[in-house]
């Protein structure tokens, strides 16, 4: 594929534009907006990437890969204002999901050390430890909120703070990985992965795709479930103080998450 | 020096939410082993005093005594099995009515008997049928008794009673009275309760408190609702401030 016929692609986003005037759906503006900002992210992203891919340093990786976390540190963190040091807990998620994840991948040479493995994949990891992370905490803000009563009933009995908010905190790290492994029941039936189908048309074996999503779909179990627990062993002690109180103002941005 | 034969001591105790003063330079004693009923209209500052006794939350000034002791010298868990509260709204965990009885057990890691569970219900006046049923299924009436059931697990040296029998009817009612007061004379238990019900804070108070916009009015010997000092008090025992 080339630019002409990426220009041509554009038809694709007439046609929502068009239809958005004749029903008055009010869409051309954001339809234009994510147009133009994924064209200019993506391409930027390709050209670094394949000055990274050409360069083969080591630096760059990492460097490419400490973006990728401050990036999504960046993203997750407005659903989490509520929770004090939430910047810190997610960049310790996100490096554990990282560190975890590639030492196993290299450690038995699942992959090479190569940047075209390795960022693609921690590019992945990460978006999806990120997407976990903001359905983690949208639910346990949420959890809290409307539990508050039963969490200052077993505190006021005398419970520890991790007692009283382990209701809310086991039934959020459930809730927001259910969606993970439910979807991977179904996988290849309704549709096929997007990367697997990218792999396909740009020409690969479709066995060696079907491998290699394989992998992908496994790390993604274990991103999910390491990101929710991990960010919620770290994140519910801030919902206290030092006299075990449960700290008020457990509001969240949650409102504002709906529409955006 | 603290007197220690008063159980719950107040010294210029203020309180805010918000920049908003909910609790007015509280001066005032609760005497141990005794009843003391706390009356006033709906947001005059109880149910938040009784959360600052069981530390649920925190002054912003003055202080605070329990037994004698400074509150800030109590470690938070030891205080809440202390100072026992009984919280208005009866919140149950989900579960069975032996779940809610056994969690202040189970919270130390400690396991509740049936034997004694059937104790409890028979205590508070609960059909023992009702022990492995989900919370979900009972009244308001019974929830409300189960509630105390599970704050006496404790055995709370002082127990703090908020608006228990409001959804209870008269028998009922009656016999939630009966129970305090026995706890109360076999335990040495010191009682602070606050009710809507004038009558009921007459016959079983030893002591009554008058509360209005975050400050104590008048308080003294129970009589005082039969004869108010404060104009403010007169108008509420009317039933002229709601
Ligand atoms: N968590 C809270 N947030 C905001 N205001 C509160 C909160 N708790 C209590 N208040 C306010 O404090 C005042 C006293 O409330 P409360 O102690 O519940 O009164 P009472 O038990 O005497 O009816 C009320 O005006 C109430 O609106
Ligand atoms: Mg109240």
């Amino acid at each position: 594929m080339n630019f002409l016929t990426l220009s041509l692609s554009l038809v694709f986003v007439f046609i929502p534009i068009v239809l958005s005037k004749v029903l008055k759906l009010e869409l051309e503006k954001d339809t234009i907006i994510a147009t133009v900002r994924s064209v200019v992210q993506l391409l930027a992203v390709g050209y670094v990437l394949k000055f990274v891919f050409d360069s083969e340093n080591m630096i760059y990786i990492l460097l490419m890969i400490i973006l990728m976390i401050v990036a999504a540190t960046h993203n997750a963190r407005k659903k989490g204002t509520s929770i004090k040091g939430i910047t810190w807990k997610l960049v310790v998620t996100f490096i554990t999901i990282e560190v975890v994840t590639q030492t196993i991948l290299l450690g038995f040479g699942i992959i090479p050390p190569t940047a075209q493995y390795l960022i693609p994949i921690s590019g992945m990891m990460i978006g999806n430890s990120m997407v976990l992370s903001i359905l983690f905490l949208n639910r346990f803000t949420a959890e809290i909120e409307s539990n508050q009563d039963a969490i200052e009933l077993i505190l006021s009995l005398g419970g520890t703070p991790k007692q009283a908010i382990h209701t809310q905190l086991v039934n959020s790290i459930k809730a927001s990985t259910i969606p993970t492994i439910e979807s991977q029941k179904t996988i290849g039936l309704v549709q096929l992965p997007g990367m697997m189908s990218g792999q396909i048309i740009a020409g690969a074996d479709p066995v060696q795709a079907v491998l290699f999503q394989l992998l992908i779909l496994f790390l993604l179990l274990t991103t999910a479930v390491v990101s929710s627990a991990l960010l919620g062993f770290l994140s519910y002690p801030s919902l206290f103080n030092e006299r075990k109180q449960l700290l008020k103002k457990i509001t969240t941005s949650t409102s504002d998450t709906e529409k955006s | 020096m603290t007197e220690t034969n008063q159980a719950i001591q107040l010294n210029q105790v203020n309180y805010s939410i918000t920049g908003e003063l909910i609790l007015k330079n509280i001066t005032h004693s609760f005497p141990t082993g005794k009843i003391t009923t706390l009356v006033g209209p709906s947001g005059a500052g109880k149910t938040t005093l009784f959360r600052l006794c069981n530390g649920l939350i925190s002054r912003d000034s003055g202080e605070i005594f329990i037994n004698g002791k400074s509150i800030d010298d109590y470690d938070p868990l030891v205080l809440r099995q202390t100072v026992g509260i009984a919280l208005q709204s009866a919140t149950m965990i989900s579960g069975s009515i032996f779940d809610n009885l056994a969690l202040p057990l189970t919270l130390k890691g400690e396991q509740l008997s049936e034997e004694d569970a059937n104790k409890l219900l028979e205590l508070v006046g609960l059909e023992k049928s009702l022990l492995y049923r989900n919370s979900k299924d009972l009244s308001g009436g019974q929830l409300q008794k189960v509630s105390i059931a599970r704050t006496l697990v404790n055995e709370p040296s002082i127990l703090l009673l908020d608006e228990i029998t409001s959804s209870l009817d008269r028998v009922s009612q009656q016999d939630i009275e009966k129970l305090i007061k026995r706890i109360n004379e076999n335990y040495g238990t010191t009682i602070i309760w606050i009710t809507h019900n004038l009558k009921q804070a007459y016959t079983i108070g030893d002591y009554t408190v008058v509360m209005m916009d975050g400050e104590v009015i008048e308080s003294g010997p129970s009589d005082l609702l039969h004869n108010p000092k404060t104009n403010r008090t007169k108008k509420f025992v009317r039933g002229e401030i709601e």
